[in-house]
Parts: structure tokens; C-alpha cells; sequence
């Protein structure tokens, strides 16, 4: 009987303790979400208590009313949709093309230039932030759609170029050459053979790209300072700098934005993680 | 054909190539530009050339090595606790288990929650008095952390929040190397009388080493630069004593507006990484070809 369920070696006090230990640390890793619910229900007038009930007594959906309607949260919806989604896009589409320039030419400053996205990843964009500032100010895209959609580029397609010249690497050549022979060209192999095929490294690539830019902070908080331009991270974290942050319509924004990309995340995490992987097994 | 396609590879990087060089490159030289200037607030478009005034005035300072250990010390408790407690998560999540898909799910959870809602959350939870946190450890006899407003609370609050973050993604790495080690081995090793911790020992940590390795350099540099946690946790004017080199960087440009200052610091940094990631590389070629 027990062995149909466990290990045969795992005796049934190491069954036990192995079961203690994940049972722990999984309410540790989900209790600072139900923290959030919890508070997201509390009246405004019962936000300081020490209970530690999940409903609590006298549960309300206010702040959830306040968050969505009084705040303008469908304007910060908006600019977080226009800055990740045409960031994502082009983004991809870059690294596409130089994915599979990678994979399938040899020229000159190609070893150079692969090692190059890899630097861009070692040291990453906190050290170059300034500069960057600077630099979008000289050109005028403080506050300004431009100024979050082009540094977003440069945060994705590195990793994006990688993932996908590993997958264009397992495709075999047979495919394209004999598309070449019955008179296509670059374009059409591209578009026609090469992209269909890679599908499943295109996906993680997309999801990875609108993950990373959808939920980035740093950048964005330099950038869009005029609140009608904040992107939902900023405007989340400006919820909480007034000296009376009002941690229940906080948590109220944080519950709504946050749930539809757990959902995503979780239902994804197979495919995602298995992407990651997908161009390691070759140079 | 041949003349076309040996343009056809240039033209095909130069879109990421071009936003590379826009959004990476000349910023690089721009900052290391930057950090021989006085540029600040009062000097933003007339700004001199003050040479090494800047290094100087940041090499001799005292507080320049004490952030720069506690960058060192935060890094590496970050990184030791996170791959300890994702390997060991892993090892006890990779056997028959009823209800483990559940689990794992859950122990996942943090990876999927948008960093900067968790770290406003655990914040919340680090209030004085009214935060989860202080009502539990009251609740066990503890009172008088002062969370938030001890700056060496405040960055033991910082190392958890962080810990907590980086968890499932050390777990997940070392839950697909584990899934990739052939049974066999175990089996052998079950026959010739290993013991549950040996098998581990001389089986499982060898063979995970060259995984885990290129996700160790990762996490490391991501832990290095870890903005968010910092900035968020102690807010625009956070005390000095809880900063590491880039929340220090981010808070001297963004909310003092000291922009040469902060390139130097940028400057310095990249040095210390640029040294950490060779270093590093040359060390993980000397870890490849386990199975050989």
C-alpha cells in the first residue's frame, strides 16, 4: 500500500518531516498574498488591528470600489498596456531577426557580437540608469510613451536573441535549403519555414518580454513622474510613499493587478521553464 | 545571391544591434564621461571637467567601503540562503508525494507575483505594531524590533524579503537538473549500501554543481544590483546605513539629483563586476565535464 504512493527507502518518519517542511514553507511563500487579501477587505476605519483572521469580521469590497473607480486606474491600465505591449512586440521582432542571423550566417564580428548581449545581461541596467536619464531627457522622452518603450527594448532583447538563436540552432537546415532551391527568398523563408517552427521559443520569448517590462519599476519611476503617465508599478508604489498610505486601497490595486499574471505565470510555468532550457543543449 | 547574402546577416542585427548601442553602449560611455565632470542640479548644462575629483572624493571616503561590505555581506547571504533552501526544496520535492504538484505550485508563488508588489507587501507586513509580522513575534514573547526604523532591522527585513524572492527560481533550476539525473546512478549506489545522505552527498550535489553554477553567477549579479528590494523597502530617503552600492546610486541621481557623483559610483561598479564575472568565468570553466 504505502509503497504504490512513496519511495520504497522513505521510511514514514522521513515522510513526515519531508511533508512538514514543504507544508511550512509553503505557507510561507503564499502568506504575504494572503496578507494582502486580508487587508484589501478590511473597512478603512478597522485598518489597524491585530487580528490575523483571512476575512476579517466586517469584510468590504470599498476599497476595491475605491482603487478601480475613484483612482484613475484604467488610465494607469492603459499605459502599462501601450509601453509592454508595443515593447514586446518589437522587441521579438528584433530578436528574431538577429536570432536567426546568429544561427545561420557566418560573418565577420559575429563571435563578438553574440558576446556582447551576453555582457549586456552580466551588467545590467540599474549602473546605467543615469546616463540613460540623461540621455532621454536630452531627447525630450521624459514623460513620454517613447521614454519607457526603448529602454524596454534593451532590457529584453538580449535575452530574447539567446533563447531564440539556441532554438533556431536545432532546426535543421534541410528545411530552408530546400525552400531556396524552389526560388524563395530570405523573407519568405524567414516568415513561411522558420517562424512556424519556432513557435515554441517565439512563445517564451513574448511571455518573457511582456513579463519583464509589464511589471518594471526602476526605470519607469524615473521616466513617468506626470501621474497621468505612470504605468501601474509606479503608480502601486506612489500609493504607499504619502505619509497616510492607505494600505487598504493599496492592497485593493495590488490584488487586482497581480492576480491575472499569477494566473498567467502558474498555468505557464511548464511551458516557460522547459523554454528556458530549450537552446542550452547546443553551443 | 552571394553578394546579397553577405549583407543579409548585418542587416538582419542592425535593429537590435542599433537600440543596443543607443540604450547600452553610449549611455556606458556617457556615464564614464560623467564621473570627471561636476554635473549636478545647479550645474546641469554648464558643467566642468574636474579630472579624478570625484573618485578621490569617493575613494577616500569611509562610507564608500562600509557600503561597499555590506553590498558584499547582502550579496552573499542573499545568494547562500536562497540556493540552500531552493536545492533543499528540490530535494524533497523530487520523489512520489501525493499532492507535491500542489506544493510546488505553491512554493512558486513568489516568482509569479510582480516583484514590486511583493516587496510593498512584505514592507506592510514589517510595519511597527500594526504589520503581521510584530503581531506574531509579540504573540511569541518578542517585542521591540524595530523593523523599519533600525536601519540594521531594516536591512535584515531587506535580506528576507530578498531570500523570499529568489527561493523558487533556485528551486525550480535545481528541480529540472534533479529530474535530468539518470536513476540508474541511485540505484547503484543503492546496491552497493550508500545511505540517504551519502547518496546526496557524493551523487546529487556533484552533478548538480554545473547547473547550478551559471544560475549562482546569475543570481549573484542580479542580487548586486538589486534596486527594488532596497529602494522600496526604505523609500526615496532611505538611511544611508541600509544602501548598497546601486539603491545608493538610485537614490544620489534620482532623489538627490548628484549626477556626476552618482556616475562615478556606476563607474566604480562595473569595476567590481567586471573583475567579479571574469574571475567567475574562468572558475566555472574548471567546473565543466562532470560525466567525463
Amino acid at each position: 500500500m504505502k509503497s504504490e504512493y512513496f519511495n520504497k527507502q522513505d521510511s514514514l518518519l522521513k515522510i513526515i518531516i519531508i511533508y512538514t517542511v514543504l507544508i511550512v514553507m509553503a505557507i510561507i511563500s503564499i502568506y504575504p498574498l494572503l496578507d494582502i487579501v486580508k487587508i484589501s477587505l478590511r473597512p478603512a476605519s478597522s485598518l489597524f488591528t491585530s487580528d490575523l483572521n483571512i476575512i476579517p469580521k466586517n469584510f468590504t469590497l470599498k476599497n476595491f470600489e475605491t482603487a478601480l473607480f475613484v483612482r484613475p486606474y484604467g488610465t494607469w491600465l492603459k499605459n502599462s498596456l501601450i509601453v509592454s505591449l508595443i515593447s514586446t512586440v518589437l522587441s521579438v521582432i528584433f530578436s528574431i531577426t538577429a536570432g536567426y542571423a546568429f544561427s545561420r550566417f557566418r560573418f565577420k564580428g559575429r563571435n563578438v557580437g553574440m558576446l556582447s548581449f551576453l555582457l549586456t545581461q552580466i551588467f545590467p541596467a540599474p549602473m546605467l540608469l543615469l546616463p540613460t536619464y540623461i540621455l532621454l531627457r536630452q531627447f525630450g522622452m521624459i514623460n513620454h510613451y517613447l521614454g519607457g518603450i526603448i529602454p524596454y527594448i534593451a532590457l529584453a532583447v538580449p535575452f530574447s536573441v539567446w533563447i531564440l538563436k539556441g532554438y533556431f540552432d536545432t532546426i535543421p537546415r534541410s528545411f530552408e535549403e530546400s525552400a531556396y532551391i524552389d526560388g524563395a527568398n530570405l523573407f519568405q523563408v524567414m516568415t513561411q519555414i522558420m517562424l512556424p517552427l519556432a513557435m515554441p521559443a517565439v512563445g517564451v520569448v513574448l511571455l518573457n518580454s511582456f513579463m519583464a517590462t509589464w511589471n518594471e519599476f526602476v526605470t519607469a519611476n524615473i521616466v513617468f513622474t506626470d501621474t497621468e503617465l505612470h504605468t501601474l508599478p509606479v503608480a502601486i508604489f506612489n500609493m504607499t510613499g504619502a505619509l497616510s498610505a492607505d494600505w487598504g486601497i493599496f492592497c485593493a490595486a495590488c490584488l487586482v493587478t497581480a492576480i491575472p499574471v499569477i494566473i498567467l505565470y502558474i498555468s505557464l510555468s511548464k511551458f516557460l521553464i522547459g523554454g528556458l532550457t530549450l537552446g542550452g543543449t547546443k553551443e | 545571391m552571394t553578394g546579397k547574402k553577405s549583407m543579409a546577416p548585418y542587416l538582419l542585427i542592425a535593429p537590435a544591434v542599433l537600440v543596443l548601442l543607443f540604450m547600452i553602449g553610449y549611455p556606458l560611455l556617457y556615464g564614464v564621461n560623467l564621473s570627471f565632470t561636476n554635473m549636478n542640479l545647479m550645474h546641469f548644462r554648464n558643467y566642468t571637467y574636474v579630472g579624478l575629483t570625484n573618485y578621490f572624493s569617493i575613494l577616500t571616503d569611509v562610507e564608500f567601503y562600509t557600503t561597499a561590505w555590506r553590498t558584499i555581506v547582502w550579496t552573499v547571504i542573499n545568494v547562500f540562503f536562497s540556493v540552500s533552501f531552493g536545492v533543499l526544496l528540490a530535494i524533497l520535492l523530487n520523489r512520489k508525494l501525493p499532492g507535491k504538484n500542489f506544493l510546488r505550485i505553491l512554493l512558486m508563488l513568489p516568482w509569479a507575483i510582480p516583484q514590486y508588489i511583493a516587496v510593498l507587501t512584505w514592507r506592510n507586513m514589517f510595519q511597527a505594531q500594526y504589520g503581521t509580522i510584530d503581531i506574531l513575534l509579540n504573540k511569541l514573547g518578542i517585542t521591540g524590533v524595530a523593523w523599519l526604523s533600525d536601519p540594521f532591522w531594516t536591512f535584515i527585513a531587506c535580506i528576507i524579503t530578498n531570500v523570499w524572492l529568489g527561493i523558487p527560481f533556485m528551486m525550480v533550476i535545481a528541480l529540472g537538473a534533479l529530474q535530468s539525473i539518470p536513476g540508474e546512478l541511485y540505484e547503484v549506489a543503492l546496491l552497493d549500501g550508500a545511505k540517504s545522505s551519502q547518496k546526496h552527498w557524493f551523487i546529487t550535489l556533484p552533478l548538480l554543481k554545473p547547473v547550478m553554477v551559471p544560475s549562482l553567477v546569475i543570481s549573484s549579479v542580479w542580487t548586486f544590483n538589486m534596486v527594488n528590494v532596497i529602494f522600496m523597502m526604505t523609500g526615496r530617503t532611505g538611511d544611508n546605513q541600509t544602501q548598497i552600492l546601486v539603491s545608493r546610486v538610485y537614490r544620489d541621481a534620482f532623489t538627490y539629483f548628484n549626477y556626476s557623483k552618482a556616475a562615478t559610483f556606476s563607474v566604480i561598479i562595473f569595476l567590481i563586476l567586471a573583475i567579479f564575472a571574469s574571475v567567475f568565468i574562468k572558475a566555472m570553466k574548471g567546473g565543466e565535464g562532470v560525466y567525463d
